[in-house]
């Protein structure tokens, strides 16, 4: 099958869901001639003209209200925020407005919202330009939660969250970009709320999503070598999550890490731990280990920052704990 | 857009006695704990809802505000649905969920009452994306107040809308007061209505009592918006009667100043005068109107009141699935 990367599978998901839906434009800055901050929306411009690829000034908080206004009136808006950092602007939009029109409104009125954005550590760009703010979107009912890992998963789940009748944040990171994946020529989705097992195994089981999913997968690896065999769960969507998936796993394992870039603190991975002990506590061998960020904004020095954020190492030493 | 002929006047007198006692009936609900939360009574401001709303056609939008049922009733909303609503009731605009500060209608394209003051300035941009992309000629009206003009989204709205060129009329109801403070105190400019120069773009400040003066002002706004050359900003001077909420004394206000505008500037009593004085309608047919009126709330109130409370079983259903 071929490889592409992971920015690619973005704008192919996006050329077809707008050659497939007319309604399907994109909002956001430096979307075009400039292609968007990290090119996934290189050659749109051209392809599609002003009126589809609508690029706008730094005002985080019109360009939400623009894709919820347009989405009242029958389009499907991709609204980019360039950084996950700057959705703090534009919180009342995704918070009170986006996130409770339909509730409000007794479920008669549909936001069709996708709001692409994209956070994580790693290119030395400090506290205001690497957070994992995931957790904020995830605890506010109405919004739905995506965090692809790779170029499959980006692709099938862009175009679903797409077609989605409700406001999607749609979270990548900026490590992977390049990364390339498998992705087949012919069209396909992927459902939300299914976990994908990324490796199998029956020892551990590592509960990981979007750039943690390949220092899992790494440290996984490095484990088989001593004879420790580790399955790596990848939910793909935080909400709705398949919380069955990981939970099923588990009872097979026993044994549970959760790896999470975002620092711990009410973190989705505590969440997670929550929940797990709450349906599988008789299964559990052995207390559930979380490997987070820390409690920290993310410093600029390279060697800072990669001690605020979980490596493959940390997941190597967690789960051998486990296996005492 | 209904020409300004004589029964257009007549329909304008009755939609400001419908908001008129609708809101006073709503008054007394609320103080019978029959409504709770918060109610926005939009008294003393019916003029630029109901000029405004006869400005545009049905397929053009509104955006409301927290003191938004004026907007809804003169966009053509069920008083039934509405009052149900504010009664909480499974029958509302919103089954219960909203409240007052949250009907909307999209048939009616009425995209919502906002509970985040200037929260449907932004929504507005978007609403003129889709007028402009359906390419049909709509446009959106996109009512806020003077507190609401002084939220940071004004400027990346109206500044957006310039740009994009699209077809919003922004309505500025400046009502003198959020909450407690009044628009002399917390608008730089003193009148909203001047910053149109900031976006390049056509700038109004008019008599929000008068109905006529918005409508006429709003028709100029919608024209420019149809011809594809963007948004206008109109700031219209109004007053509320009432306190921010029923239970608000509103002693930051002067006696005076409210004698004054209760007495010179009721919207409802002026219009009823003019249209009396110009002969266009007489005694006997305002009270008509006042008794269909009468009638029709009363119906809305009825049905609101015998209407079932939501299930909660149902509801818990259907959360499940956000």
């Amino acid at each position: 099958m071929r490889k592409i990367e992971y920015r690619e599978a973005i704008r192919e998901a996006v050329i077809e869901e707008m050659d497939r839906d007319g309604k399907v434009f994109l909002i956001g800055e430096d979307i075009g001639v400039y292609g968007g901050a990290f090119r996934a929306y290189k050659g749109l411009l051209d392809r599609y003209g002003p009126d589809r690829i609508v690029n706008t000034p730094i005002s985080e908080v019109a360009i939400i209200g623009a894709g919820i206004g347009a989405a009242l009136t029958g389009y499907r808006p991709i609204a980019e925020i360039m950084f996950i950092d700057f959705t703090t602007l534009a919180m009342d939009q995704i918070v009170n407005q986006a996130a409770k029109i339909r509730y409000m409104t007794g479920d008669s009125i549909n936001v069709p919202l996708v709001i692409r954005t994209q956070g994580g550590a790693g290119r030395g760009i400090a506290a205001q330009h690497s957070q994992s703010l995931e957790a904020w979107f995830y605890h506010v009912p109405g919004l739905k939660v995506v965090m692809p890992a790779t170029s499959y998963d980006v692709k099938g789940l862009l175009k679903t969250a797409i077609r989605d009748n409700n406001p999607v944040i749609f979270i990548e990171h900026k490590m992977i970009y390049l990364n390339k994946g498998q992705v087949p020529e012919e069209e396909y989705t992927i459902p939300f709320g299914k976990a994908d097992i990324k490796r199998e195994g029956k020892d551990v089981t590592i509960f990981a999503y979007s750039n943690m999913v390949f220092k899992s997968l790494e440290a996984a690896g490095e484990l088989q070598k001593d004879g420790i065999s580790c399955e790596v769960i990848d939910p793909r969507t935080l909400v709705p999550l398949d919380l069955e998936a990981v939970v099923s796993s588990v009872k097979r394992t026993g044994r549970l890490v959760i790896v999470s870039e975002a620092c711990e603190r009410g973190s989705v991975a505590s969440d997670v731990s929550a929940r797990v002990t709450e349906e599988a506590f008789d299964f559990l061998d052995a207390p559930i280990k979380i490997v987070a960020g820390l409690n920290t904004p993310i410093p600029y020095n390279s060697t800072l920052e990669q001690a605020c954020i979980p490596h493959k190492e940390n997941i190597v030493k967690a789960v051998k704990e486990l296996l005492k | 857009m209904a020409k300004l002929t004589k029964k257009t006047k007549i329909e304008m007198l009755k939609k400001l006695i419908e908001i008129r006692r609708f809101e006073e009936r709503t008054i007394q609900l609320y103080q019978n704990a029959k409504i709770w939360g918060y109610l926005h009574p939009y008294i003393g401001q019916e003029a630029v809802a109901v000029g405004a709303c006869m400005a545009i056609e049905r397929q053009d939008y509104i955006i409301s505000t927290h003191r938004g049922h004026g907007h809804c009733i003169a966009k053509g909303a069920d008083l039934r649905r509405m009052m149900a609503e504010l009664l909480g009731k499974a029958t509302g605009y919103c089954k219960g969920r909203g409240g007052s500060m949250h009907i909307a209608d999209t048939e009616l394209r009425m995209l919502g009452a906002n509970g985040i003051v200037g929260g449907g300035i932004p929504i507005s941009v978007g609403a003129g994306f889709g007028c402009k992309m359906e390419g049909k000629g709509n446009v959106t009206i996109c009512f806020f107040g003077d507190g609401a003009a002084n939220n940071g989204v004004f400027h990346e709205s109206v500044n957006m809308s310039a740009i994009f060129k699209l077809p919003v009329i922004y309505i500025c109801e400046n009502n003198m007061y959020a909450i407690s403070m009044c628009s002399t105190d917390s608008i730089a400019c003193k009148d909203v209505g001047k910053r149109s120069c900031a976006y390049d773009i056509p700038g109004y400040i008019i008599d929000g009592s008068n109905p006529i003066e918005v409508y006429k002002t709003v028709t100029k706004a919608v024209k420019h918006a149809r011809d594809g050359k963007g948004p206008s900003l109109i700031e219209a001077k109004t007053y509320r009667f009432f306190g921010h909420h029923p239970n608000d004394p509103a002693t930051y206000r002067k006696k005076e100043e409210v004698e004054y505008y209760r007495k010179e500037k009721d919207p409802v009593a002026n219009f009823k005068n003019k249209l009396l004085e110009e002969k266009i309608i007489n005694e006997k047919e305002v009270k008509e109107i006042e008794s269909e009126v009468a009638k029709k709330i009363e119906d809305a109130v009825t049905f609101a009141e015998e209407s079932p409370e939501p299930e909660l079983e149902k509801f818990l259903e259907e959360v499940k699935q956000i």
